[in-house]
């Protein structure tokens, strides 16, 4: 780990004073960036401790929404009660990911920034692009068994790791950011960015914005809903593929589907024109087939990470039928519904 | 007379040293407080054959703090020749030498080292090192390197060759059901929870020191001082506890050579530790293949085995393991034959892992055993009893004892394998398939030359030492039972000393056979100090004890009892005043007689177990879960039924990794291990890890070692994954002939 | 639980030393930290208290969990001068030799570890575990004691030892 500056603002707008310049960091749970200092794959100059300022809360929003403060801690979120009751689909993707010592460490704003987990990101004396622009994608031809099907490009081809983001995805999240130039507000959809010819760029954040909370619409996805992780062990991995969907049946017909993918793409990977497909339908499997050939529509393997197509063509299969259904997979019993 | 129940051999007691390890009081290698401490911090090659052309240090040793940078440039003086670098589990070949010259013969391999004041500055300066590098063509494909594989000239030690009998080519092909595949086993890592690490502290008098990590002070002690030319009283080795090893602590590891030469080079004390990344710099489970061809006859008598094993190694060290005997000494077939070669790839010397040798080769027979038995239409049980072998079949042999037709009896009542369905795919609840399967283990029961000490004091106090180490095999719970058991203390009274190489001489901690040498060699300390008591106690006035023989009295509760008059009894204490003795100490050596070794000649020396696994596998998404394992293990004599379990819990559960999760990947374009963190090298977590039931089969053998202990470090993770693997068969009616079984290879 | 900081002071030294308060195990302590140091350094290498483990450093195992403010951290991600105040209790201020926390004595009685190393992590967490107060049946307590690797494969016999804990409190 560098020598760096380390300063703790005592306020948001101190905070975006100090937070300008090439290297300078927020540190909030510290939970990733911590790790990637100590790889040497992030060197900060100077690191802003925003851990004491005041974006811990979580709050109601005018017209029945949530606010959720990017400082409060991810196990906070989940089992906040009305997290809980409103949004369980986002509690269950939290209680997916990592490990609850992480989750009462990091962030829901550290959630939204943390780094792809690709092998050769994280080790130093290997190629990477995100990491050292112009040094090549060892994971191209390479171990890329964990990587991205979709939306990669020739300079990266990893993912982004995180399970809350999915549900997020799905939720129609809006980032509440402040920086420089003011407050601004990024739908979910935009936040986070496909490598293409940037790879080192995760996200749409301008230079010196602070992500200051995650705004929850009001939405009623508290019956069909899922989130279907599957990894190479059962807990505490990182997803090979997993799903998250929420549904809203009239009657015996979908009214609404949402479903997003994550461990498959530099981004949470969502289609609302695939979503027409589930719209007004019957649930069948024929039509979560359909829909799920349509999701993963120019998906295509790097070798060792084929398998991932099939596995998420039958896991969103399966997501939606436990969506549909009323059975949401449990975080704790591993049988899946 | 009441007196409380004796604690011996054979009670279950609370590991002695828990309260040490619970409390966070118990300190590891690199947890000995020193004064005026450096750190050391390991600098590792990028890539993985070559030569360092330049080592640019300056902003390194401009960090603050920073006192030095080693390299192979500045080092101080050490032994050269191969000879000085072989350790105690040395492999033929030429030994790593670390810092010794500018080649570079693996990626990650150490080329500098860091030393500062703090840990921060010397990880700091290690990452402004720059390297320079001219590189050479290398190879780590595993298959690639299958192109030259081949037999060495120089066996290692314990190497057994194969033994084949009748005529296994024309049996297998006259056989009317065949078999035949290979079967592959990935690259594992060791991954104890311990990092290596080591720390010196520098008397200033020319003597050292060290807390190492290993399974064996006194192998490092005699490669320290042969490498670095300490005289032998000059250099203490210590290594109290041992956060797990597995195997990768039975040769020296590079941190304590680099350690002990920077605190030569700058006498002073330091300290070095591996990261995580650099536990994947070392010693691993061999990459193995193995090609099994079976031949049986309709009735599911097997009438051919053919075994062929190659397994990883190095450039500079043939490493061999008994890969392909295991199944030719189980089985009763008049044809077998095998072959074992190995393959040089440019990576560290592979090393022995919980097991080797067995681990693979007997797995992954086991595998292809449960094939033949569905060829066969048997059930995969029934065909084990069908070709059950009571002698060694490979040798010849009869065994001392061999218990495992009453593991498979009593492990499949445990198991309920009756109510078992024979067809694969026949087994359901909800969206899962459910799968049954078993599989044998077995590993060999060894002894070694070991030697103890007993020292009793007049309080009552009983201290027995021995230079074993204790890696959480129980070690220390084991020597204090054989001593209470020895000479009738209550274990409060008795205290074990273990993990220093000033204690009497025992060889490294490995092999499965620790308690079986330790325990007898205490068990010789504790007799000859009974021995002393009983002469003791004659200087009583009056002679209560009528001048009894050895064989004539009992030691119960700090007393010498007359066998034939249990009233009179002589407290220790009373004998020692007697003979105004305020302590008495004997030391003993417990080491394979003559007559051993004649029977060694004539019986096989083995444990066995009988495993079964079940499966729950989603039948769309090929999610596995292992829910039910009963291991029935037939090893001898148990010494503490605790910790026992507690070792067979252990081995099934790395079993359970190797079956399902873990797996070093290579990107042979670099020649470099990815996945070197607990991230993404994958051991089972709690989630994973749901029933096991372990049950020890009586299984009395005075024959084996003089304790009839057999050992049980290894034959829990033997077998194990084979029994996981047929599971899944029998759920999902799909083979898998290569481990782990990944979501991927259940999709396929 | 924010506390106010006067930024003037820190932003007085930009690099260095940073003084931080911390109460451990009850003992409140104020250290000049350089902000590269980690709570786990500190504790290991600062203020010798050995019994929380680096077992990997990265927050991939679980080694060097401790509380605080009650809650189960991996102590390896934490910059120590980020913790200002913060009350943090390690294996030794669970319980010491002769005074067992139950925890402590319930991995004694279950053989919950073999090599020990993993140990102090899996007993913070399961006292942090109890904290929370998410966990009854096995299914749970396996589940939220995932973070914690055992290389050894305590796993069932340290799920016995919590659940034994777990059901003494119910």
């Amino acid at each position: 780990m560098n020598r760096f500056d380390y300063t703790r603002p005592a306020s948001v707008a101190e905070a975006v004073q100090a937070g300008t310049g090439e290297q300078v960091r927020y540190l909030a749970g510290g939970t990733n960036l911590i790790d990637l200092m100590k790889e040497n794959v992030d060197q900060p100059t100077t690191v802003i401790d925003i851990n004491r300022l005041p974006l811990n809360a979580i709050e109601e929003l005018d017209g029945g929404g949530l606010r959720l403060g990017a400082l409060v801690p991810n196990s906070d979120t989940a089992w906040d009660a009305r997290v809980e009751q409103r949004y369980p689909l986002l509690s269950s993707a939290i209680l997916a990911g990592a490990s609850p010592q992480l989750r009462n460490a990091a962030t829901n704003g550290g959630n939204l920034n943390q780094r792809t987990r690709c092998y050769y990101f994280y080790d130093v004396a290997t190629p990477c692009n995100k990491r050292k622009p112009g040094s090549g994608c060892g994971a191209i031809g390479g171990v890329n068994r964990i990587h991205a099907i979709l939306g990669a490009s020739d300079q990266c081809i990893a993912t982004h790791p995180s399970d809350m983001c999915v549900a997020l995805a799905v939720l129609d999240a809006i980032v509440q950011v402040t920086g420089p130039e003011g407050d601004r507000a990024i739908p979910i959809a935009d936040y986070h960015r496909l490598p293409g010819d940037e790879p080192w760029r995760d996200n749409t954040l301008r230079p010196g914005e602070l992500v200051t909370g995650i705004d929850l619409p009001a939405e009623d996805f508290t019956k069909n809903y899922t989130y279907l992780k599957l990894r190479d062990r059962l807990s505490y991995a990182f997803a090979l593929v997993s799903i998250a969907v929420a549904m809203r049946i009239e009657g015996s017909t979908i009214a609404e589907a949402r479903v997003a993918l994550g461990g498959v793409a530099h981004k949470p990977w969502r289609s609302t024109e695939a979503e027409k497909l589930l719209k007004g339908q019957q649930p069948s499997p024929q039509t979560f087939s359909a829909f799920a050939d349509a999701l993963l529509a120019g998906a295509v393997g790097q070798c060792k990470n084929d398998f991932k197509i099939p596995l998420a063509r039958k896991g969103i299969v399966r997501a939606l039928k436990q969506a549909a259904e009323a059975t949401p997979q449990s975080q704790t019993d591993k049988r899946i519904a | 007379m009441a007196t409380a129940a004796k604690i011996g051999i054979g009670s279950a007691i609370n590991r002695v040293d828990g309260v040490e390890k619970v409390t966070g009081s118990a300190r590891y290698a690199g947890e000995h407080p020193v004064e005026n401490l450096l750190y050391g911090y390991i600098v590792e090659a990028a890539i993985a054959k070559g030569r360092v052309l330049s080592v640019d240090e300056d902003a390194a040793r401009a960090v603050p703090g920073v006192v030095e940078v080693i390299t192979h440039l500045n080092r101080p003086h050490v032994a050269w020749t191969d000879h000085s670098y072989q350790d105690e589990m040395k492999i033929p070949g030429s030994p790593f030498r670390p810092l010794y010259d500018d080649r570079i013969q693996f990626s990650q391999q150490p080329i500098a080292l860091v030393l500062a004041e703090t840990f921060e500055a010397a990880r700091y300066a290690a990452s402004l090192i720059e390297i320079a590098y001219e590189t050479e063509a290398h190879n780590t494909d595993f298959d690639v390197a299958l192109d030259e594989k081949y037999v060495p000239k120089k066996k290692r030690s314990g190497y057994v060759p194969p033994k084949d009998r009748g005529d296994a080519a024309q049996a297998f092909a006259d056989a009317p059901l065949k078999v035949a595949g290979d079967y592959r086993l990935a690259p594992e890592h060791h991954n104890p929870m311990e990092m290596f690490g080591s720390t010196v502290e520098w008397h200033g008098d020319g003597s050292i020191t060290v807390w190492d990590k290993t399974q064996g002070s006194q192998g490092v002690h005699a490669y320290l001082a042969s490498v670095f030319g300490f005289s032998k009283k000059k250099l203490r080795v210590l290594n109290p506890y041992v956060g797990g090893a597995f195997g990768s602590g039975l040769r020296p590891q590079h941190q304590v050579f680099l350690a002990v030469l920077a605190a030569k080079m700058l006498e002073r004390s330091v300290r070095v530790t591996m990261t995580r990344q650099q536990m994947f710099s070392h010693a691993y489970r061999p990459q193995a293949v193995q090609s099994i061809a079976l031949g049986a006859d309709r009735t599911g008598k097997l009438t051919a085995i053919r075994n062929a094993a190659t397994t990883s190694t190095s450039r500079y060290e043939d490493n061999m393991e008994n890969v392909v005997t295991w199944g030719l000494m189980n089985y009763d077939c008049p044809n077998a034959d095998a072959e074992y070669t190995v393959a040089q790839i440019d990576t560290p010397t592979s090393a022995d892992m919980r097991a080797p040798g067995a681990a693979t080769g007997m797995t992954l027979f086991e595998i292809a055993i449960d094939e033949m038995a569905y060829a066969a239409k048997v059930d995969p049980l029934e065909f084990r009893l069908i070709n059950y072998s009571p002698i060694d079949a490979m040798n010849g042999t009869p065994y001392t004892s061999k218990a495992l037709r009453e593991a498979f009896r009593e492990g499949a009542e445990a198991f309920k394998w009756s109510e078992r369905s024979a067809e694969p795919r026949s087994m359901r609840e909800g969206s899962e398939l459910i799968g049954w399967g078993c599989a044998t283990g077995m590993w060999d029961a060894q002894f070694s030359k070991t030697s103890a000490s007993a020292k009793l004091t007049a309080n009552g106090h009983l201290e027995v030492a021995c230079a074993t180490s204790d890696i959480g095999t129980g070690s220390y719970t084991v020597m204090t039972l054989v001593a209470a058991d020895t000479l009738g203390l209550p274990p409060e009274q008795i205290t074990a000393k273990l993990g220093d190489s000033d204690l009497p001489t025992a060889p490294v901690e490995g092999g499965s056979w620790g308690a079986a040498s330790s325990g007898a060699a205490v068990q010789l300390a504790c007799q000859a100090v009974g021995k002393k008591l009983l002469k003791a106690a004659g200087k009583i006035a009056g002679e209560p004890l009528g001048g009894a023989k050895i064989e004539d009295v009992l030691f119960e509760d700090g007393c010498i009892v007359l066998k034939d008059t249990p009233t009179v009894r002589v407290p220790f204490g009373d004998a020692m005043r007697a003979a105004d003795l305020t302590e008495i100490e004997e030391e003993a050596t417990a080491a394979p007689g003559f007559g051993d070794m004649w029977k060694g000649l004539h019986k096989s020396k083995n444990t066995h177990s009988a495993i079964f696994a079940e499966v729950r596998v989603d039948e769309e998404l090929g999610v596995v879960r292992v829910t039910r394992i009963v291991d029935a293990v037939a090893a001898g004599r148990i010494i503490n039924p605790k910790t026992a379990r507690s070792q067979i819990l252990g081995g099934v559960v790395m079993g359970i990794g190797m079956a399902l999760h873990e797996e070093t990947f290579s990107d042979h374009r670099l020649g470099r291990w990815m996945n070197h963190n607990f991230g993404e090298y994958h051991v089972p977590v709690h989630a994973d890890i749901h029933d096991i039931q372990v049950i020890f089969v009586d299984e009395p053998d005075p024959e084996v070692t003089p304790l009839g202990v057999k050992g049980l470090g290894e034959i829990g993770i033997v077998g194990t994954a084979a029994a996981i693997a047929n599971a899944i068969y029998h759920a999902t009616g799909k083979r898998v002939r290569s481990l782990p079984i990944t979501i991927d290879k259940i999709l396929e | 639980m924010s506390i106010a900081v006067n930024s003037a002071t820190y932003a007085a030294m930009p690099i260095g030393r940073v003084p931080t308060k911390l109460t451990i195990n009850g003992e409140t302590r104020t250290r000049a930290i350089e902000p590269w140091t980690t709570l786990l350094d500190l504790l290991r290498e600062g203020e010798d208290l050995i019994g929380t483990k680096k077992g990997c450093d990265h927050g991939q195992c679980g080694a060097c969990t401790v509380l605080v403010d009650g809650r189960r951290i991996n102590s390896c991600l934490k910059l120590a001068v980020t913790l200002d105040g913060a009350d943090i209790t390690t294996i030794e201020g669970l319980g010491q030799p002769g005074k067992l926390h139950p925890l402590q004595s319930a991995f004694c009685d279950h053989d919950a570890f073999q090599c020990g190393y993993c140990t102090p992590g899996q007993i913070c967490s399961a006292q942090g575990l109890i904290n929370e107060g998410k966990a009854r049946t096995r299914e749970e307590v396996r589940e939220l004691m995932s973070g914690n690797l055992c290389r050894c494969g305590a796993y069932t016999n340290i799920i016995d030892a919590v659940l034994d804990v777990i059901g003494e409190q119910v």
